[in-house]
């Protein structure tokens, strides 16, 4: 069409973007200067509230109304993008940049069937009439290598699952053979696996397409994986850009820095390293001095870095960065070098087990959504549980801690059976077992004070009144490192990282002997998620509690837990020691999770199963093994039979027909390095 | 499709069944003396037992039921007392008169208020928004009496533009008929204008900050394209629910505006009738009222469903 051959493809020149709000204005996005060349693609990065999504709406001309361009110009093959009419605008969104962003649940029309949604675009840029836009529409969708892609043009989304969701937006996007992609945290609503499938598919449609992208994730090991360049955000500031192999082998700011630090790597455990927050939060965009905007979190900052602002200065050949001493920025893993204190290991096959369920199901009509669950958690264990969304972590959770009573099967509490509604437990058993959630918001009642949030944990599960109760409050507080001021404050007034604090000082309120961490930093930004994984070892030294730990994050589950459970449509299908659980032999529903793992440093493993093709629902669960609907290795008698439980030594069983051995050789060779890139230092012990 | 019909005409059938038994049962059952209602309570016991075994409020309770169910539906609805004629014939001629009235109403409001509803969404917060919320919430905290007086006096009596009676003279032709039906129409419209408006505005600003919307115009849609084709199918889902909870009350409570106007619709014949005793009239309204008010609602569901694919096809998610 109208692309240059010679001109980089969109030019982001000096880019000042302003939200009005109430009583002031803020610049959410200031001075960003950015080239993309035709067919590159750019990962941008950085945390929460850093502006990632508004620049990416910029370039789509799209900002919410009270957003204005106040400063600088967006140029798109050569054309000032807020320069266009109303119709050449419309020529270019669809037509030449196309947008896919974080929830594919939203993303599409629920009235319309999916192929008429795609299908429309190609009748638009493309000018095609009905059948032949419908015929194009299947075609796309077969390209994007959605499973029976006939069958699905004709479904509405709500009959599609979150991987297919999403799948039916990228070829919406790629319909109209665009010239730019955005993606606006395309992954990070999916589940592991899935979104491991989705980036291939980013991978492979890149060779055939030639569109150019601009990637934007707070995963780095995402961002890695499908970019050729990066830059990063720091309260509206790009601070750092450059090639991905550069800026992931010795970042050029301190900040870029800090946030490898936070990751924990795949492979890394609590007793090899602590993991290095971030200290602070992000600048208030409200009020902003002229000192350097990361000063008041950089371990490095020195007296000129809080009189003056730093400029982009150049780090290397294609190299930027905007810090006075970038030449000093800590090479990353240096953190690694801080041991952490003696980490407790408990003994898990002796005395008598705090928590043990047996048999443990859950039934809604015909549904399973647990089925014969045995597990055994130890004291001061701390027992990680993984499987996709809709496995039956979060029923289990609940299970255990009386909020769903189970249909069968019994629950029993340091060998003593408790009942399986919450209020028929004694008041001991019901201090004994906390939860924790994932969002904080729906548990900590907004208009109520922390200080009244505690005092009432405190009074019911302390049992404790008047000043003793204020004491113990302002002491929990203090245990989640979070100022005594905070008593006064309503959790709206706190930040995400601070509410979550709030939630475990009130789980931590009368000495519970299991705590239930259902995805507590699922929603966090890798910095607070580090400090909160940190606070939680912390408590448990002190303690002495068990952690029943949830999460979809296979990096962060290794990185805490003594031991693993993997669940599969209700069922536990893998238990074992956590190192156990991740070398050979795997039970093949692992070995797909555990692939799906975005690495740093980008040694993934052959990945031998898909798991796109979605679970059946628990209503559907097949007969004999449930995992057979898309285990590549079932044979017969996994349709016929339920697998039997098979040992592996230390603790460590499989449910699975196929021998150990067997399962073992296969899959030791699967786990060769599919691309060896030049070792990268990130996150490795030195 | 034709299995959600198919259940949803099977759940008509049940609140036809269970209306028509509560009809029943007030009328029949609960005053324990239907007689002595009649006759008042001062009439002498023996023309009460008279009347009672002629109506047959004497035989057991399920047959009198059967007999009349049959009666009903064969067109026998009995005999009003007041007017001494058969109730059938009656109700339908008012009925038709009432459906008449709201049926104009509704072809009038509902592209009125949908269209106002999506300009002023379109413009949230602007001068067209602000100044219709105002004045639709004006009117439609005014009692239907106030604002049809103020009609009647307005364009009946000072301008003298228009009749202020609703009914047509006999024979008369089609405009005329219009004619006479624009007072009360225009009553009902202010009445129910604020109501569908604002509800209409609110589910159109819901949709239009919906992801999907933004999908659409970053596709390249034209505006109209984006509202036509992706906003109004979910943006009227609420709206029609509503519309066809409101057709029984349309039909049957609006006495008030009858009056005013002299149409003499099923509503003020439904007012009559309870004034009057008149228990065969009450349960011939009763029952014409509970058709269209069930057929209304079976109207909504099926182009509710048509819209919207997930009740269509039950709830069977992957
Ligand atoms: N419509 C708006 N009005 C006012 N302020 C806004 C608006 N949208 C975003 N902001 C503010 O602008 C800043 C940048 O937000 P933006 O959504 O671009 O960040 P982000 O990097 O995409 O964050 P995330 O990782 O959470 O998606 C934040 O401080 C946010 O609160
Ligand atoms: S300029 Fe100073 S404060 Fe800012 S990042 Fe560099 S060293 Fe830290
Ligand atoms: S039992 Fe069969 S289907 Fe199940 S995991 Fe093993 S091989 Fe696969
Ligand atoms: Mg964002």
């Amino acid at each position: 069409m109208t692309a240059s051959s010679t001109g980089p493809l969109l030019e982001l020149d000096n880019v000042t973007i302003s939200y009005q709000r109430r009583r002031d204005r803020v610049d959410a996005v200031r001075g960003v200067s950015l080239i993309i060349q035709p067919g590159e693609a750019y990962g941008l990065v950085g945390e929460s509230g850093c502006g990632k999504s508004t620049l990416a709406m910029a370039v789509m001309r799209h900002l919410p109304r009270n957003g204005i361009l106040s400063g600088g110009q967006v140029l798109f093959e050569d054309r000032d993008l807020f320069r266009l009419n109303q119709a050449e605008l419309r020529r270019v969104r669809g037509g030449r940049i196309a947008m896919v962003y974080q929830n594919p649940e939203s993303a599409l029309n629920p009235t319309l069937k999916v192929g008429e949604q795609v299908a429309e675009v190609f009748r638009l840029h493309r000018a095609l009439r009905h059948r032949p836009a419908a015929e194009a529409a299947l075609d796309m969708l077969r390209k994007v290598r959605i499973a029976e892609p006939d069958r699905v043009v004709g479904l509405y989304p709500y009959q599609l699952s979150g991987g297919m969701r999403q799948r039916v937006v990228i070829a919406m996007a790629l319909a109209a053979d665009p010239a730019l992609l955005v993606l606006d945290e395309p992954t990070t609503a999916l589940d592991a696996t899935v979104q491991a499938d989705i980036l291939d598919l980013f991978t492979d449609l890149r060779g055939e397409m030639k569109a150019a992208i601009l990637f934007i994730s707070h995963n780095l090991a995402v961002v890695q994986q499908v970019c050729d360049r990066i830059g990063v955000m720091y309260g509206g500031e790009l601070i750092e850009q450059g090639t991905v192999a550069e800026v992931f082998k010795r970042p050029r700011h301190p900040y870029t820095a800090a946030l490898f630090d936070c990751i924990p790597d795949f492979g890394v455990r609590k007793s090899d390293r602590r993991l290095a927050g971030i200290a602070g939060g992000v600048p208030d965009l409200a009020a902003l001095g002229t000192a350097c905007l990361y000063e008041p979190r950089c371990l490095i900052s020195r007296q000129l870095c809080r009189v003056e602002h730093p400029d982009l200065m150049r780090a290397g050949s294609r190299h930027l960065s905007r810090c006075f001493f970038h030449a000093e920025t800590p090479a990353p893993g240096a953190a690694a070098r801080v041991r952490p204190e003696a980490v407790p290991v408990p003994d898990v096959t002796a005395g008598i087990p705090l928590l043990s369920l047996h048999g443990v199901g859950r039934r809604y009509g015909r549904a399973h959504i647990l089925k014969d669950i045995d597990l055994e958690i130890a004291p001061g264990e701390t027992f990680g549980l993984v499987g996709e969304s809709g496995s039956g972590k979060s029923t289990l959770a609940k299970v255990i801690s009386g909020l769903v009573p189970p249909s069968a099967g019994t629950v029993a509490l340091a060998g003593e059976r408790v009942a399986g509604q919450v209020g028929k437990r004694t008041g001991r058993q019901r201090r004994d077992v906390q939860m924790v959630f994932q969002t904080p918001d729906t548990t900590l009642n907004p208009r109520k004070k922390v200080a009244s949030i505690l005092g009432r944990a405190v009074r019911v599960l302390a049992g404790l009144g008047g000043k003793r109760k204020r004491d113990r409050s302002s002491a929990l507080l203090g245990d989640v490192q979070l100022p005594v001021e905070m008593l006064r404050a309503t959790p709206d007034r706190l930040s995400g990282g601070q509410r979550q604090r709030v939630a475990i000082a009130r789980a931590f309120a009368g000495d519970p002997r299991l705590v239930i961490l259902d995805e507590p930093t699922s929603a966090l930004d890798v910095s607070v998620q580090a400090s909160i994984l940190n606070l939680l070892l912390d408590l448990q030294r002190e303690s002495q509690a068990a952690y029943l730990f949830i999460s979809h994050d296979l990096a962060v589950v290794r990185y805490l837990s003594d031991r693993i459970g993997v669940m599969y449509l209700g069922e536990l299908v893998e238990v074992g020691p956590t190192e156990r659980v991740f070398r050979p032999p795997f039970h093949p529903y692992t070995q797909a999770l555990i692939a799906a793992v975005p690495r740093l440093g980008g040694a993934a493993p052959e990945r031998p199963v898909s798991l796109d093709k979605p679970a059946p629902g628990p209503s559907e669960r097949p007969e004999g093994c449930p995992f057979q609907t898309r285990c590549p290795r079932a044979y017969d008698r996994c349709r016929a039979e339920a697998p039997p439980w098979r040992d592996a030594g230390e603790g460590h069983m499989i449910r699975c027909w196929v021998a150990l051995d067997a399962l073992e050789a296969s899959q030791s060779a699967a786990l060769k390095p599919r691309r060896v890139q030049a070792p990268l230092p990130i996150g490795r012990r030195p | 499709m034709l299995r959600f019909f198919g259940r949803r005409l099977l759940l008509l059938g049940v609140t036809l069944v269970v209306a028509s038994v509560l009809i029943f049962a007030i009328t029949n059952v609960l005053p324990g003396d239907v007689g002595r209602i009649i006759l008042g309570p001062f009439a002498p016991q023996d023309a009460v037992a008279r009347l009672n075994a002629e109506l047959g409020t004497d035989r057991p309770i399920v047959i009198r039921y059967v007999d009349w169910l049959t009666g009903v539906a064969r067109g026998d609805w009995g005999r009003s007392y007041a007017f001494d004629t058969a109730v059938f014939p009656l109700v339908v001629e008012r009925l038709g008169r009432s459906l008449t009235l709201a049926v104009s109403g509704l072809v009038v409001l509902v592209p009125l208020a949908v269209a106002a509803g999506v300009a002023a969404a379109r413009r949230e917060g602007g001068i067209f928004d602000r100044v219709l919320s105002t004045v639709s919430l004006a009117f439609g905290a005014l009692p239907e009496f106030v604002t049809g007086v103020f009609l009647i006096l307005v364009f009946g009596i000072w301008l003298g533009a228009l009749p202020i009676q609703a009914l047509p003279p006999d024979g008369a032709g089609p405009l005329t008929v219009i004619a006479h039906l624009v007072l009360p129409v225009g009553c009902l419209v202010l009445l129910l204008f604020a109501y569908l408006f604002r509800m209409t505005r609110a589910s159109m600003i819901e949709a239009l900050a919906a992801d999907y919307t933004r999908t659409a115009e970053l596709k390249g849609l034209p505006q109209r394209t984006v509202i036509w084709h992706h906003v109004l199918r979910n943006a009227l889902l609420p709206t029609i629910t509503v519309i066809g909870a409101q057709i029984g009350w349309l039909v049957g409570g609006l006495v008030v505006v009858e009056t005013l106007f002299k149409y003499p619709g099923i509503g003020s014949l439904i007012h009559f009738a309870a004034t009057n005793k008149d228990i065969p009239l009450l349960v011939g309204c009763s029952l014409a009222i509970t058709f269209v008010f069930a057929l209304g609602n079976l109207a909504a569901d099926l182009l509710y469903a048509i819209l919207n694919p997930r009740v269509r096809h039950g709830r069977h998610a992957h």
